[in-house]
């Protein structure tokens, strides 16, 4: 490693700019900041010696200054953007209907370019692998690039002399000389710590310097950034985070999914209320909806845990926990788990109560009967000696090849074959009832079934959660927010003077508002006999 | 000089290789974790989760436990599933042949009500055990997609395939034999 000792007797790292003591520009390092073709100091960093930019002998110096570089890490964000928004050209693959084949409904919906987008993965792209790689891979250059600017950063502002080079001043862009023996160095001194600078001396030459920890605001909102990152990560960690559904039918009991059989939920009534319409208050609202507007959606649940060790399928041994009600944003909380409100579906069949009557006259009735389609009997004794057998049951019943089948265990189409023995040895009368459908089987029944009143329930649609991961999350942001605060209401300030044989040197350096710093120095100089330094930028242009 | 300048090199070094192995690990396993979660099937040569469930209008309860040793033909089905009804005489064909080498097939049904499945057990005169899973518990236990789905299950309780969709005659004695006990 060739060091670079500097003639202030400094000795600094290969690759420095500027030395790190007095700010003298290094012979033959000029390129690296691009200072050779300009006529002021590029101030980036201190001119320190960014190890990225010099060691590049192993594989894994390679990928370290391949993730160190801005310039990747820009253009990995603009793949990410350009990627993110071609996923919103078509619906993602879980918001399209769950029924559908998305390797023909992308085809059939969007035509060929639907196809090629659902082909290059598109379909799924937030969660595709290689969308995961480039976020990752701009994680990565965050940390990295982070690391290899903030340590030397840190160094050269510790190290720093007040005693500067001639070079360094000069090449200042606020920059200034004052030809005078009157310079009252204690006025100006003063006037440096009314404005809060904090001063350093070195042989009569002076550094005021104030806000330096404005500059540590970028790796303070990077560190924010990683620990948001990391607290995405740990979404695919099951113990940091949970997001799964469960249906449950009006007076049934099911396992909570995603609680590993833990907790079992019981659905004791699903209410759905909408505004009043007669209300005068929502009643031109709900004409312009047409249709009633729901107010409320709830869901009034018991919640069990399971007592032992769950073998999953076996019947378990339940322990109540709580009674609740889950409302929209209100939801159950147990354990670690909360079960929102999510979705529903109304009137579900329940039972269905058939009657007797005679095949020419429905106000005749020979008895009553009711099946429970979530259970139905195989055989339904009536008072007065008839007897009704139930041949077949189609929960979801459809016509498939002119074979009555049923396509779900559902009650959603619900239909029979019944068989009607009426007392004595009288022959069975087969007769099939569905939803709008009473056919005699063969034809010459005496009697007839009719539905006489139905019950219905609800299912309701519940999101189950558990989310440790958010604090996390609120935490990044939180860092985050400090750093670009840290960084943005505060600026880092610098100001040099240097005395010289007759009169000073002055010169100024801020990593933004050039106005502010200026302002600064003029007050600074009042009564002091020094000249205000000009902007040489401006000057320029 | 030269020495802690080496030193110097050699602790940049190992701190390098450090972070990138560090954070490599994380891509790796959030990559791994995201396609893990896609994937629906549960994966050919794992432990076969072990469950408990009762025998169709019989209190006997059948737990996969129970049957090590033995061959075990999973299969999940429903009287709705029309699929199901074409591979359902195939297993009640094989399976008397099978049960005396030591393989036992179990039906586990996914219906809502009892009748419908003694009706189709009647027609069809399903010969071998049907477990009821009412809930669902063992479908989700086994990541059951689409119905039929069968896992052949080796006497070490290993899964050894698993198929999707309704099995032709052949296809499953073939199955049938690699889970034979020898």
């Amino acid at each position: 490693m060739n060091e670079i000792k500097c003639e202030c007797g400094h000795i600094n790292p290969e690759g420095t700019v500027l030395c790190q003591s007095c700010g003298k520009p290094v012979e033959g390092n000029q390129h690296i900041d691009g200072n050779d073709e300009q006529q002021l100091l590029n101030m980036r960093y201190d001119g320190t010696a960014r190890r990225s930019q010099t060691y590049n002998r192993t594989v894994v110096d390679k990928i370290w200054n391949f993730f160190s570089s801005v310039k990747v890490g820009v253009w990995l964000i603009v793949i990410t953007v350009i990627a993110s928004g071609i996923g919103t050209i078509f619906p993602q693959e879980m918001y399209i209907p769950s029924t559908v084949d998305p390797a023909t409904h992308y085809r059939d919906q969007f035509g060929i370019l639907g196809q090629i987008y659902y082909q290059l993965g598109f379909h799924n792209l937030y969660s595709s692998w290689w969308y995961m790689i480039l976020i990752a891979m701009i994680g990565i250059s965050i940390v990295i690039a982070s690391i290899d600017r903030f340590f030397p950063l840190y160094k050269v502002l510790k190290k720093q002399k007040p005693k500067r080079h001639e070079a360094f001043m000069k090449k200042q862009r606020v920059f200034g000389t004052t030809e005078s023996s009157e310079v009252d160095i204690t006025r100006f001194k003063q006037n440096l710590k009314n404005q809060r600078f904090k001063i350093f001396e070195q042989d009569g030459h002076i550094l005021a310097e104030k806000n330096r920890f404005a500059r540590w605001g970028p790796y303070v909102n990077h560190i924010g950034l990683i620990v948001f990152l990391i607290g995405a990560l740990l979404r695919f960690v099951p113990a940091f985070y949970i997001d799964e559904f469960v249906w449950v039918r009006e007076g049934e009991t099911a396992v909570v999914s995603g609680t590993d059989g833990q907790y079992y939920i019981e659905n004791k009534d699903f209410i759905l209320e909408t505004y009043d319409e007669n209300d005068e208050r929502f009643k031109e609202a709900i004409q312009k909806q047409g249709g009633p507007i729901p107010k409320n959606f709830q869901t009034d649940a018991v919640i069990y845990k399971r007592v032992g060790e769950p073998i999953p399928g076996a019947e378990p041994e339940l322990e109540k926990v709580k009674e609740d009600s889950a409302k929209m944003n209100q939801p159950i909380k147990f354990g670690q788990f909360a079960l929102y409100q999510a979705s529903y579906q109304l009137n579900e069949f329940k039972e269905m109560t058939f009657k007797i009557h005679d095949k020419d006259n429905e106000d005749t009735n020979y008895g009553e009967f009711t099946v429970d389609l979530t259970d139905p009997e195989t055989e339904y004794e009536l008072d007065n000696g008839y007897r009704v057998e139930v041949e077949n049951y189609f929960p979801e019943y459809e016509l498939n090849d002119g074979e009555p089948t049923s396509v779900s265990k559902f009650p959603k189409n619900p239909a029979f074959v019944f068989s009607l023995y009426p007392p004595g040895d009288a022959q069975p009368e087969t007769s099939f009832l569905g939803i709008g459908a009473n056919i005699d089987a063969s034809g010459d029944n005496q009697y007839k079934l009719g539905l006489v009143s139905f019950d219905v329930r609800d299912v309701t649609g519940l999101t189950v959660k558990k989310d440790y991961t958010l604090p996390i999350i609120a935490l990044g942001g939180a860092i985050f927010m400090i750093g670009v605060i840290q960084g943005m209401y505060w600026n880092h300030r610098r100001i040099w003077l240097q005395p010289k044989s007759n009169g000073v040197w002055i010169a100024g350096h801020t990593n933004k508002n050039w106005f502010a710093l200026r302002r600064e120095i003029g007050k600074s100089i009042e009564g002091t006999h020094i000249e205000e330094p000009v902007d040489q930028h401006e000057m320029k242009s | 000089m030269k020495e802690s300048t080496f030193k110097k090199k050699r602790k940049r070094l190992v701190f390098r290789t450090a972070m990138l192995v560090v954070m490599a690990g994380l891509v790796v396993f959030a990559v791994f974790s995201s396609l893990k979660g896609d994937d629906a099937v549960i994966a050919k040569g794992e432990d076969a989760p072990n469950f408990q469930l009762n025998k169709f209008k019989n209190d006997e309860t059948v737990t996969l436990k129970g049957l090590e040793g033995k061959g075990v033909m999973l299969n999940f089905w429903a009287t709705y599933c029309e699929p199901c009804k074409d591979e359902m005489p195939y297993m009640n064909e094989l399976y008397s042949k099978y049960k005396e080498q030591g393989v036992e097939i179990l039906a586990v049904n996914l219906d809502a009500t009892d009748i419908v499945v003694e009706k189709f057990l009647k027609e069809y005169e399903i010969t071998f055990p049907v477990l009821r899973d009412k809930q669902g518990q063992v479908m989700d236990l086994y990541n059951i997609g689409p119905i039929p789905t069968s896992i052949f299950i080796n006497p070490e309780g290993e899964i050894v395939e698993q198929v999707q969709g309704a099995l032709t005659l052949s296809k499953l004695e073939g199955y049938l034999q690699q889970i034979t006990p020898e």
